[in-house]
């Protein structure tokens, strides 16, 4: 079997969004841990040098700077994802049973990881993500002006709820993130294509 | 609730002169955006220039007539923590009968006004919630006068843009003309039906139930009509100005 060219895996466009999503994510995530601490509402505090800011108001400039980054690099993804058939094609569909089945492959490692096509669980998992970023902002924006959105604090539950919603969101963006990163080191050959685009040529035999 | 922490930030922050400088410069994200965070005077430049930025949107946000949730007696949170960035016993003590309240800026009738003056005014009572900057809120009862009955009564300007209030304990803050003008927005002189406690603000808070909690300032002495942002005390340390809810 000849050498397969080069192909491109992850266009530039969702490589962009990828790492301004990483550092935005970064930013209020370590802000917002900052931003937890000053009234903790579960029995702990995260560690402060693994928060960004040093105090509270530093911490909420950077939450409420990086958000616009965050908001406006996932706007930009979901719309140009829907729109050119990407989200269709790379995350849909997801069978429960696809996804059963792909679980049992992975806990006795026979999961094929392919570039750019992902499995049940993969789908899964970055749907999930997705929606964890958009739960994230929607909350974000309600604890922000719970007033001028009144109807969406509402809806979910009133403040000290909506505190909770979006604290839950973020441990599922982390928790996601813990597991592509591990998922990254198990498998390293996938981290080329998202920074040059390009998967390593296939050897023939 | 986390008042002791509150406290703890504030009393550390207090001696800082550079509130946002340091800001970036404890995390890793150089290591990220491989920008150059030596400058830290530029980090903080760009953070304020984008609070700013924020100011504006939240102003457009803000509806005019949009209220703040009113709660039932039941709800009121009991005992409603005091707050502030020293300890309470610290808390000022205000003699009623001596008290003014000072009138400047772009006022036609600047005479002080005596707290028995203000009682002679209408009263309307409020059950509103407090939302602290640090993420816990909590609900009361306030009464007082309408601020926008009470900047006509003295002949405000209203097109001016702010109105600065200083306080008894040194404290100051802001407060634009929209959220002024906002129904719910009032010269609170009694808390759950009883004069207004020292610890919460005797013998007068400016409640604003579209505001976080420091936006709402107690033991005001002196009220200033202005075309000028004066800032605050914690807007000074870097807080968002407009902190709008």
């Amino acid at each position: 079997m000849a050498a397969e060219p080069a192909r491109v895996i992850h266009s530039s466009l969702v490589r962009a969004t990828h790492w301004i999503n990483v550092f935005a994510m970064v930013c209020m995530v370590g802000s917002g841990w900052r931003i937890y601490n000053a009234s903790p509402f579960l029995p702990f505090t995260f560690p402060a040098k693994l928060t960004l800011g040093d105090w509270l108001g530093g911490a909420l400039a950077i939450h409420f700077a990086a958000m616009w980054l965050l908001a406006g690099n996932f706007a930009v993804y979901a719309v140009w994802s829907w729109r050119s058939g990407h989200f269709r094609r790379r995350f849909l569909p997801v069978r429960a049973h696809d996804v059963g089945a792909d679980i049992v492959r992975a806990v006795t490692f026979r999961l094929p990881h392919a570039n750019g096509n992902y499995n049940a669980v993969q789908k899964l998992l970055y749907l999930l993500a997705m929606a964890g970023v958009a739960g994230a902002i929607v909350s974000g924006v309600t604890l922000w002006k719970p007033v001028q959105f009144r109807p969406l604090e509402f809806a979910m539950g009133g403040y000290d709820t909506v505190r909770r919603v979006h604290f839950a969101a973020m441990s599922g963006i982390v928790l996601f993130a813990l597991i592509h990163v591990a998922m990254v080191a198990v498998v390293p050959s996938t981290l080329r294509p998202m920074l040059t685009g390009g998967a390593p040529t296939r050897r023939g035999g | 609730m986390s008042h002791s922490t509150f406290h703890r930030i504030a009393q550390q922050r207090l001696g800082r002169r550079n509130l946002l400088v340091k800001t970036l410069s404890r995390g890793s994200l150089a290591l990220l955006s491989g920008c150059n965070l030596e400058d830290d005077d530029g980090v903080d430049k760009f953070l304020f220039a984008i609070s700013r930025f924020n100011d504006r949107v939240q102003a457009a946000l803000f509806a005019k007539d949009r209220l703040a949730p009113t709660f039932a007696a039941a709800d009121i949170t009991d005992p409603f923590p005091f707050n502030a960035y020293y300890e309470e016993a610290k808390a000022p003590e205000i003699d009623g009968a001596t008290w003014r309240l000072e009138l400047a800026g772009r006022i036609e009738k600047k005479d002080p006004w005596l707290l028995t003056d203000l009682e002679a005014l209408p009263q309307v009572t409020q059950i509103t919630r407090h939302v602290c900057i640090e993420g816990w809120s909590a609900i009361g009862e306030w009464s007082g006068v309408p601020m926008r009955l009470f900047l006509e009564r003295i002949g405000a300007d209203l097109r001016a843009p702010f109105i600065a209030i200083r306080c008894a304990d040194g404290y100051s803050s802001s407060l634009d003309m929209a959220t002024a003008l906002h129904p719910q927005t009032q010269i609170a002189l009694r808390f759950r039906g009883s004069t207004l406690p020292r610890r919460y603000g005797f013998p007068i808070k400016i409640r604003i139930p579209t505001k976080l909690g420091f936006k709402n300032p107690k033991y005001v002495t002196a009220l200033e009509v202005t075309n000028i942002d004066p800032g605050g005390f914690w807007e000074n340390y870097g807080y968002n100005r407009f902190s709008g809810l």
